[in-house]
């Protein structure tokens, strides 16, 4: 193999006391894609942060192409031709396509220089085959051509190495063969890749050598990854083996909450079409779509955000006439919404704060209209310990951790509380293996204990392992519903795709 | 009542407008770039002020009034500097560091002024700009006496506003500042300096801002009073948001105003006495307030406006 296009040296990266990355070994050849893995928390992104210039790291070096180099900045990371595609975007949602792209780059006699950035873009969508309309603004792209116009910024700088933190978290199925095509393409034509992702799947099917982290330290490294079980791998990350849950077969029992009818007037995302549906307790349905089929809107509705124009619901029996999270919260109403960050916690208060945030003013929490700051800490280390959230404190900004942390915070506030009914998006999404398992447990855990669960998610094999029966939404309807025993990941996907319906 | 009409609009009525619009133009563009590059400048007040009286005392001492409108540029520069220095450079909050810049602007005018004024019973004054027609054009009927016989400052202002909406568009500084306004993270992981960015563009602002403060003291007044700003940076920052950040808008917005503020003038000055001359003018500023009421409901503001930025938070 050929001279390494990039190394990193005994790279190591403190936050305060957490050791995010400690004496990190990692190289990568000209037309090689690295995985990177490790469970949430490994320190992943801080290693690419500080390959990238934005984290300068204590201790370590950098070496492109033989040739060590000081990168204190992302201009400086450019200049040495790594780009990065980051877990949040970093683009300007209300500028276009063109200026999103040519931000940074030097103008022709002082304009900015549209004419060469459209001929540009059109040589690179043409060379790895990534296409994307100049003059929109980024708002009204996708997803995925979100992500595509991050990956084509990075090419437009002259990048020779593409580091991607977890591309496919954000991607439907099918984008993701369309993202997997244009990286091998980039990789047959000598770019390096750095791959970050937690399906392990996808890393044995896209990459050609992976790096595991654990606790901020190389765990080990895997050499022939196509080869190498997901198990195997999983273990090399977590330090023990990762065993799958058991679902134990149950008979549901009445109806928890029901959906009759219910349709909503499409002022924001996807209305609802006539949408009905039911889930009994001791019961998970999993509803299946491509993203945008109306899913949110379903989690609104029945989380009482938007009122319905016609239908109505029942929880436990009872009819809802006021649509308002904190009337159904009192009927045994939970939720774990899709985005975490916004309309989950506060980032910006202490955790503890916002794991009590549903129930601030109740008795638990609250004596003679003053909070108890002794309780809610109480509380907040208690499900610290029992939930294996890591993180300093109960007093740390909610921000401040990482995704899976974030997950089990809020899972655990959902929990605590014991709900008849739980709703939750994307429950995995960006979770490592074991984190995902440990998740799965608790829902099968609530199963087993009556709960009626509704599971919104667009990884298949997932919703097939946890549910007892899968409604797929289409164009914000029900095209149809299958028992967990009828379902296949080959039929939800036809039915998606509102080629067939089904009763 | 026609008469009263006949005498509101007549060519002094237009010259009127546009001699009102042209400091408010200055500080509405100069508070449009700190804006876009996600700073508040609550300074504007006090800068503004400090400015006026800075150039109108370089000129009262040197005679030049060419030296007069530099040295308020370059005050308002440096008053715009201190407030980056605060809020970009430390992150402190644009909200207290901006009154602070205003108090201690207009503190410093006032005390300087009577430092090297003294107390005099008739303000001292100065010899300021005179129009200058513009050969052919100020021959024009109507628009050429009130617009192209002016003062140079005002030629200035309105060639400000297409070259604001130039450098702004289609420069890559001010693509860079557009940028840093909304997402500091995109700019900074595409090699720009967020931190130069901004200093730049609040700089600039102050600049600006100078500009309209050394226009009050020099071609409108020819005097210095402490009520020369008046709150014309105030309605500045209103009109930021009545012109939703853009130059061309911004500019009109500052057009409009001074239209509803010659209006009231002209109203005090006819035939309706009766009427306390407070009333007319409140009016300017109803009309700030309902306007904006109704126009920037979908006013979008740059999204990182007052954030500061960090790189290694998250
Ligand atoms: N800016 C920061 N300030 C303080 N601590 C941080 C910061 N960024 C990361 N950390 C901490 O460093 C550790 C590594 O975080 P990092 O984001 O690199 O993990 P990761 O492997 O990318 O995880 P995930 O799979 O969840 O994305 C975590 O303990 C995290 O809380
Ligand atoms: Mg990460």
């Amino acid at each position: 193999m050929s001279a390494p296009l990039i190394e990193m040296r005994g790279i190591t990266k403190i936050f305060g006391a957490v050791k995010a990355n400690e004496a990190v070994d990692l190289s990568v050849a000209p037309g090689e894609i690295l995985g990177l893995l490790g469970e949430n928390g490994a320190g992943k992104t801080t290693l690419m942060n500080v390959l990238f210039g934005a984290y300068a790291p204590d201790a370590g070096e950098i070496l492109v192409e033989g040739r060590p180099v000081a990168i204190h900045n992302s201009a400086d990371a450019l200049a040495a031709g790594i780009g990065m595609v980051h877990q949040h975007f970093h683009l300007a949602p209300r500028l276009t396509v063109l200026e999103n792209l040519l931000i940074g780059i030097p103008g022709r006699s002082g304009r900015i220089d549209r004419a060469g950035g459209l001929a540009r873009l059109n040589e690179i969508s043409r060379q790895y085959g990534l296409s994307l309309d100049p003059n929109l603004p980024v708002s009204a792209l996708s997803v995925g051509e979100q992500q595509r116009l991050e990956i084509v910024k990075a090419l437009f700088r002259g990048a020779k190495l593409l580091i991607l933190d977890e591309p496919t978290a954000v991607l439907a199925p099918s984008e993701v063969d369309g993202l997997f095509a244009a990286l091998r393409s980039m990789a047959a034509q000598g770019l390096g890749i750095i791959f970050i992702s937690h399906k392990l799947n996808e890393v044995r099917a896209l990459t050609h050598r992976c790096v595991v982290l654990r606790h901020g330290k190389v765990a080990g490294r895997v050499d022939h990854p196509a080869q190498t079980t997901s198990a195997a791998m999983a273990e090399l990350m977590c330090g023990h083996e990762i065993v799958p849950p058991v679902k134990e077969a149950s008979t549901p029992g009445s109806a928890v909450l029901t959906l009759d009818g219910i349709s909503t007037s499409g002022h924001t995302g996807t209305p609802l079409r006539d949408v009905s549906l039911f889930v009994r307790a001791g019961e998970i349905l999993g509803i299946a779509g491509v993203s945008g089929n109306g899913q949110r809107t379903l989690a609104d509705v029945i989380f009482g955000m938007l009122p319905p124009k016609v239908g109505t619901m029942t929880i436990a029996g009872k009819t809802i006439a006021q649509f308002s999270p904190r009337e159904l919260q009192a009927l045994g109403l939970g939720r774990i919404p899709e985005d975490r960050m916004t309309t989950g916690l506060v980032t910006n208060l202490p955790l503890a704060d916002s794991m009590v945030l549903p129930r601030i003013g109740t008795e638990a929490f609250s004596r003679k209209g003053l909070l108890n700051p002794a309780a809610i800490r109480a509380f907040a280390e208690e499900q610290i310990k029992a939930y294996d959230i890591r993180c300093p404190g109960p007093m740390v900004r909610a921000g401040a951790l990482s995704g899976g942390n974030l997950q089990k915070a809020l899972l655990a506030r959902e929990l605590a509380f014991d709900p008849k009914v739980l709703i939750v998006s994307q429950p995995t999404r960006g979770l490592d293996i074991g984190a995902a398992r440990f998740i799965h447990e608790k829902f099968l855990a609530m199963r087993a204990k009556g709960c009626g669960i509704v599971v919104i998610g667009e990884d298949l094999e997932e919703l097939l392992m946890l549910s007892d029966r899968i409604a797929v939404m289409y164009e914000g309807r029900i095209a149809g519903t299958l028992s967990g025993a009828d379902a296949t990941v080959a039929r939800l996907g036809l039915m998606m795709t509102g080629a067939e319906g089904h009763a | 009542m026609s008469a009263v009409f006949e005498q509101i609009f007549q060519v002094g009525f237009l010259a009127a407008i546009v001699r009102i619009a042209t400091p408010l133009a200055f500080a509405t563009l100069g508070e449009m770039f700190s804006e876009r590059a996600g700073v508040l400048n609550l300074g504007i007040e006090g800068i503004m002020l400090l400015s006026a009286m800075a150039g109108f005392t370089a000129t009262s001492l040197s005679g030049s009034l060419w030296l007069g409108v530099l040295v308020a540029v370059l005050v308002g520069a440096a008053m715009g500097a201190l407030h980056a220095l605060f809020t970009v450079a430390l992150g402190l909050s644009q909200h207290v560091c901006g009154i602070g810049v205003t108090l201690f602007s207009s503190g410093l005018a006032y005390f300087l002024y009577r430092l090297i004024f003294g107390q005099q019973s008739v303000p001292p004054s100065i010899d300021g700009f005179k129009p200058v027609p513009i050969p052919l054009l100020s021959g024009m009927p109507v628009l050429g006496p009130a617009v192209f016989n002016q003062f140079t400052l005002v030629y200035l202002a309105i060639m400000a506003v297409p070259l604001a909406a130039f450098v702004l568009y289609r420069t890559p500084w001010g693509l860079s500042v557009r940028m840093v306004g909304e997402n500091p993270r995109a700019a900074d992981s595409a090699g720009v300096s967020v931190i130069a960015t901004r200093f730049q563009a609040v700089i600039l602002g102050g600049a600006l801002m100078g500009l309209a403060g050394a226009f009050l003291t020099m071609a409108q007044f020819n005097a210095f009073t402490f009520g020369v700003v008046s709150g014309r940076g105030w309605v500045a920052i209103a009109l930021v948001v009545f012109g939703r950040w853009d130059p061309w808008r911004s500019a009109g917005a500052a057009l409009l105003f001074a239209f509803v503020d010659a209006l009231q003038l002209r109203m005090q000055a006819s035939g309706l006495g009766h009427i306390p001359y407070e009333a007319f003018l409140m009016l300017p500023f109803i009309f700030t307030i309902v306007a904006m009421a109704f126009m920037s409901r979908n006013a979008v503001a740059p999204s990182a406006l007052l954030k500061p930025f960090r790189r290694e938070e998250r």
